[in-house]
């Protein structure tokens, strides 16, 4: 039934249970880190073991059944996309949570929240990369938004946390809802919740009238959560986190999502003109626009934010690129495509690696020198010798200089576009030399922002007096886990076909299940490949970004040219603000606060409801033929009815109206008898005298009444809702006369001698056939004596105003 | 005489609401002693009326009348009574301390 991978899904949630008590016992002589530590220690070596045999080119699938009843299974599928993902997930979890060990004081900090929301987002994060059933899969999807949300507002008392936490929350909660939506449409399409079986059907998906639209909102749901331009604005809001977070989340898995759910769907999708522009296109405009707005950011982890949503717009336009291979089928046309997504694959590796380690460097700096305003750093290179070497080796990679891993995906990256521009389909000869030239502004782009990263930070003049500290280089146990990222990039760039057997090679396959199939790809990846176009662009990157890094100052007014009003996180709030007063103006309309104007909604509703349906259906019906007949009595008490009950309506003084209702209650226990209800007759000739009784005790108490003083418009909405209620009422009465289904069931109480013993049968239906309800009756009249007793008896507080007057 | 009955019944509705809708607590609380009445009316009214004997097995007859809206108003009548009760104690406590019946006055607070 279940399977380990279920069970190592299912551990974080787990211990995410005990931690609060782990807390408690513990602190602060042990910190909670090192307990929570070991949970993703264990699920890396247990995903590491399948490692052999994923390269194999296997495949894992095992179910649990969750709702069989909906054909709504568990079911956990394991091939290269999700194994490189899960690696990342627990691998770059156990690096974080070392080095939270060392961020976050176990004497201040709230750890027990820290790690309950950093195990359910793990736990979420690994769910999500191994579900393949869809609904499964978006469970999953928003939890991890849900526990991003906690974890962004984690100092909760401050003010831009929660805004970064609400606007993160807002917007990738819309996404997912956008996905479900596209989702739903998928399996109608396809007419299952598998995404494999979707995939092996996906042959002429793209003839169906919902291709499109399912397409675009499962790209809304990818595009927010990936950051994707415009979407893009919650990411740098979402620094306001713990550093260890924005390492782990906002760069190195979550916002992996969106990348991941769009390689998924390259199968089924890919090869669609719509799918190829919109992917590539959302993707290289992001790149441009996260790497020209990181070059004039100040604070350090608002730059590593940008950067993440333009090298996000980097894999996610790799994607698009890769996915015409699909149009070519199978042969050397596709293959060479085919490369981008491979590129894609790499980066995403290589990204999470480098801007892991920047984003930790960056949190040693803000918590060895107490901020993380470039303006205000500088000199610190002999200060903090380490963590200045693994700046250079994150930013250079970044920047994709050798010897560093990111070299070998901007180069790939660079092939690509290069090979799209030449591409004939998809009307890309029109508009394919715009891709590179973009992809080469971008890139120059992103040179400038990490040579800013370095050399503003550490190189320069210190400034101590701006400081207030002396600084000096962090703890040993702070920098390990930079450290290992750090030699991972180095790593990566001089053994790359490791990584691409073993890892890459099979996410690929998976991306593009028909080219694997074939054997075709045969990929090598090797540092220096002649002098060709590429390398030449790179030669220029360097070149024009270390001029345009120079002369920084001279142009960096131009940032100061785009009007701040028409940015788009001021038409987030302008939304934000206008929705809220705009439901406020629409509330305060209907919400009066006055009890009549609730009850006339309530009765308009009925008359509208049950008279609309009776004159729609065409329900009225009208038989007297059945009726019993009337005699004069009767008719006189109907008279004297009516009479009571009108006298109620006109009476000016309390005395009046009183005694006409209790007269109207003492008439209707007359209709009883007549109607052979002896026992009805009795309690309602109790109940109405007692009800008089405690009427005529109260009014000695109530003010006279009064004339009402109302306009004529508000008597005359009173009497025609009145008038309409009356008239639907007689309406629905007569008809349900006249049309008698089925006979009574009565007849089965009849028996009531033989059944429970009792002669009188309604008394037997109360205490014997129906005796629970006739007992929880009693429980409410208990409940209704408490509440007097207690309105009558108990003195809250503030004196009564007319205790005296009366 | 079920239609004489659906009639009287629907009169004793509009009456009932309109007195609910008034400003005044002691009328609404009258009407909904109305509206009470007409509700029992008309669940025996929908029962057939005037078919047979009284639901008494120690009275031959050969036909009874419908015992199950008997057993139903029996409990209505006495919630109805509960009711009743509650909503006069606490017009009488709300005027007591509010020092007001008017229910326009009553209204809450703008703004929670």
């Amino acid at each position: 039934m279940s399977s380990w991978l279920h069970i190592m899904i299912f551990i974080p949630f787990l211990f995410a249970i005990g931690v609060p008590y782990i807390y408690k016992q513990l602190t602060p002589r042990i910190h909670t880190g090192w307990f929570v530590l070991s949970i993703p220690l264990v699920i890396f070596a247990y995903l590491f073991t399948y490692l052999p045999n994923i390269s194999e080119g296997n495949t894992f699938t095992e179910t649990v059944p969750w709702i069989p009843a909906y054909n709504i299974n568990f079911i956990t599928y394991m091939d290269g996309l999700s194994l490189i993902l899960g690696l990342l997930i627990s691998g770059i979890g156990t690096l974080v949570i070392l080095y939270s060990i060392f961020y976050l004081s176990k004497h201040r900090e709230a750890l027990n929240n820290f790690y309950v929301y950093l195990l359910i987002f793990m736990g979420a994060m690994l769910g999500l990369v191994f579900s393949d059933n869809i609904f499964v899969l978006y469970v999953f999807w928003e939890t991890t938004s849900i526990s991003s949300f906690l974890l962004i507002a984690y100092w909760y008392e401050r003010e831009k946390s929660r805004y970064g936490a609400q606007k993160s929350m807002l917007i990738t909660i819309f996404g997912g809802l956008a996905m479900l939506a596209g989702f739903i449409m998928l399996s109608m399409i396809t007419d299952t919740y598998s995404i494999r079986e979707m995939i092996s059907n996906s042959a002429d998906l793209s003839t169906h009238s919902l291709f499109i639209p399912a397409m675009i909102l499962l790209l809304i749901g990818a595009f927010t959560k990936s950051a994707q331009f415009p979407f893009s604005i919650w990411l740098p809001d979402a620094m306001e986190a713990p550093t260890p977070i924005s390492a782990y989340l906002h760069s190195a898995t979550m916002v992996k999502a969106g990348i991941y759910l769009v390689a998924r769907m390259t199968p089924i999708f890919g090869g669609a003109a719509e799918w190829f522009w919109l992917v590539s296109g959302v993707g290289l405009i992001t790149l441009l626009y996260g790497s020209v707005n990181a070059v004039r950011q100040t604070d350090l982890k608002a730059l590593l934010a940008y950067s993440t949503i333009s090298q996000l717009g980097l894999i996610m336009s790799l994607l698009g690129l890769g996915s015409a291979s699909l149009y070519y089928g199978v042969g050397t046309d596709s293959s060479v495509y085919a490369m981008a997504i491979f590129a894609a694959i790499f980066h995403l590796v290589n990204h999470s690696t480098f801007k892991g380690c920047l984003f930790m460097v960056v949190g040693i700096i803000d918590h060895e020198t107490g901020t993380r305003d470039i303006r205000r750093l500088g000199g610190l290179m002999h200060l903090m010798p380490i963590s200045f070497t693994l700046t250079v080796i994150g930013s250079f990679a970044m920047a994709g200089l050798p010897p560093f891993n990111g070299f070998l995906s901007k180069e790939m990256f660079f092939t690509a576009v290069l090979n799209v521009s030449t591409m004939s389909v998809f009307n890309a000869d029109a508009l394919g030399i715009a891709i590179p030239i973009i992809a080469w502004i971008a890139s120059v782009f992103t040179f400038i922002y990490s040579m800013i990263l370095v050399f503003k930070t550490f190189r320069g003049k210190n400034k101590p007096e701006k400081l207030g500290r002396v600084v000096h280089e962090a703890p040993i146990g702070m920098l390990l886990s930079p450290l290992v990222l750090g030699s991972l990039v180095i790593i990566i760039f001089f053994f790359p076909n490791v990584l691409s057997q073993y890892l890459i090679k099979p996410a690929m396959n998976a991306v593009l299940p028909t080219l694997a199939d074939t054997g075709e790809m045969k990929v090598k990846i090797s540092a220096w490949h002649g002098w060709n176009t590429e390398l030449f662009m790179t030669f220029g990157v360097i070149g024009l970004g270390t001029l345009l890094y120079i002369y920084l100052k001279k142009w960096y007014r131009i940032y100061h040219l785009y009007p701040e009003n028409f940015t788009l996180n001021s038409v987030y709030d302008l939304c934000l603000v206008k929705m809220e007063s705009l439901s406020k103006f629409i509330t305060e309309r209907y919400m009066t606060g006055f009890i009549r104007d609730y009850l006339i909604y309530i009765f308009s509703f009925i008359i509208l409801v049950v008279g609309g349906a009776m004159w729609f259906f065409d329900g009225f019906s009208f038989d007297p033929s059945k009726d019993a007949p009337a005699n004069m009595f009767e008719a006189g008490l109907m008279t004297a009815m009516i009479i009571t009950a009108i006298t109620v309506l006109f009476s000016k003084t309390r005395l009046t109206s009183i005694v006409a209702v209790g007269a109207l209650g003492f008439l209707v226990s007359f209709f009883f008898v007549l109607f052979r209800a002896p026992d009805l007759a009795l309690t309602q000739l109790v109940v109405e005298t007692v009800t008089t009784a405690l009427f005529l005790l109260c009014f000695y108490h109530l003010p006279q009444l009064r004339k009402e003083v109302s306009r004529i418009q508000f008597k005359a909405v009173n009497a025609v809702i009145s008038i309409g209620v009356g008239v639907v009422v007689t309406l629905v009465a007569l008809s349900a006369n006249g049309n008698r289904l089925f006979e009574s069931i009565s007849s089965f109480y009849e028996n009531s001698y033989e059944l429970a013993g009792a002669k009188n049968i309604v008394n037997s239906i109360l205490v014997d056939f129906r005796g629970i309800d006739t007992m929880l009756e009693i429980l409410v009249l208990c409940i209704a004596g408490i509440g007097v007793y207690t309105l009558i008896k108990v003195r809250l507080g503030g004196g009564d105003k007319n205790e005296e007057a009366k | 005489m079920e239609t004489l009955m659906s009639i009287l019944v629907g009169l004793l509705f509009a009456i009932g609401v309109y007195l609910i809708l008034t400003k005044t607590l002691l009328r609404i609380i009258l009407g909904t002693s109305i509206l009470g009445h007409g509700v029992n009316l008309l669940i025996i009214t929908m029962g057939g009326l005037k078919k047979g004997g009284p639901p008494l097995l120690g009275i031959k007859n050969l036909t009874y009348a419908d015992s199950l809206p008997q057993a139903l108003l029996l409990t209505a009548i006495v919630i109805n009574f509960a009711t009743t009760a509650l909503f006069l104690v606490l017009s009488y406590r709300a005027y007591k301390v509010l020092g007001t019946d008017d229910t326009e006055q009553l209204r809450g607070i703008k703004d929670e």
